[in-house]
């Protein structure tokens, strides 16, 4: 994968390209829980309907993404955009974890009404910020502004982990 | 003609400052992803349910009027950032065989999408052969698709 000259490129394609089909629908679900977009669709049929799109277009993304780390492990593992956007990652399933297993849990009580509960709106909301922040981290972690050669300030060099200079 | 026109951008302070800034490029491409994002879904919620995937139970005018602004918002943040990109290195985009590609696309996919889908979308389903309504979203998929991926490939290139 990193020796090949089209390999990477192409997995790096289909993980930005993916985007469309992943985050394009989890943006139109939570503009619908904000109240700005489908507000005569019920949340329960746009997640009933759009769930398996979701779902291949994450593990579409799951799996191009692992390799693309798998391509470059060392300098990702040490990258502050890469470790941000593991973090922000995990918060977006905690935030989608919470919100299937909560609130929807009574969609079929809410769902049709165009102004949904508070709690739906902050899942839609929060969901929003955190895949946009996904995004930027992902854009960001091929530049090398913060890589370990780049003589790093202390704070910089822990949060990267970074190997002190002195040591090597 | 075409060659002055990229040299002239090159001559502007828009390209000087992008070019110089060692951020700028980074965060406009970000705000570019941001909106690929967004288009993607406004369009494909409409092309999937011309296909008979997706919101089934809705009408395909329903989910297109709906989809209709996001799509507008973000083909003009693309457009805008976009612009913007290409200040930045008007030279190698001059040399760069997926950045004609990409505009090529750019130009069919956008009359496509705002003359026949649009009309196609907009009319009582029941006179629309659903061939037809098919045909439309591929060819809507089609021409999206290489914009993307001919986009993407400019950073590949050069």
């Amino acid at each position: 994968m990193h020796e090949s000259l089209y390999m990477y490129p192409l997995v790096e394609s289909v993980h930005v390209l993916t985007l469309c089909l992943f985050v394009g629908m989890a943006v139109l679900l939570d503009l619908r829980l904000l109240g700005l977009t489908l507000r005569r669709v019920s949340v329960q049929e746009l997640t009933d309907r759009l769930l398996p799109f979701m779902i291949a277009g994450f593990v579409i993304m799951f799996v191009t993404g692992v390799l693309l780390f798998y391509a470059i492990p060392v300098r990702s593992y040490l990258n502050i955009f890469f470790r941000l956007k593991v973090i922000a990652l995990v918060l977006a399933g905690a935030n989608a974890l919470y919100f299937h297993e909560g609130i929807h849990k009574r969609v079929h009580e809410w769902g049709a009404d165009a102004r949904t509960p508070a709690r739906a709106r902050l899942a839609g909301a929060a969901s929003l910020f955190l895949w946009a922040f996904i995004i930027v981290c992902g854009r960001m972690i091929a530049y090398n502004w913060f890589d370990c050669d780049m003589h790093l300030g202390p704070v910089m060099q822990t949060l990267t982990g970074c190997p002190s200079t002195e040591r090597r | 003609m075409v060659a002055n026109f990229f040299l002239w951008v090159e001559s502007t302070r828009a390209h000087t400052i992008i070019s110089e800034s060692t951020w700028m490029f980074a965060v406009i491409e970000s705000i570019h992803l941001l909106a690929l994002a967004t288009i993607g879904g406004a369009i494909l919620i409409v092309d999937l349910r011309l296909l008979g995937f997706g919101l089934k139970r809705q009408r395909v005018a329903d989910v297109a009027r709906d989809a209709q602004p996001w799509l507008v918002y973000s083909w003009i943040v693309m457009i805008v950032t976009g612009i913007a990109l290409f200040t930045s290195e008007p030279t190698k985009c001059y040399y760069s065989v997926p950045f004609w590609w990409k505009m090529t696309f750019l130009a069919l996919a956008t009359i496509f999408t705002f003359t026949v889908r649009r009309k196609i979308t907009q009319a009582d389903e029941s006179l629309i052969r659903p061939l037809y309504c098919r045909l439309v979203a591929v060819a809507s998929l089609v021409l999206w698709f290489g914009v993307g991926a001919g986009g993407r490939w400019i950073g590949f290139s050069g």
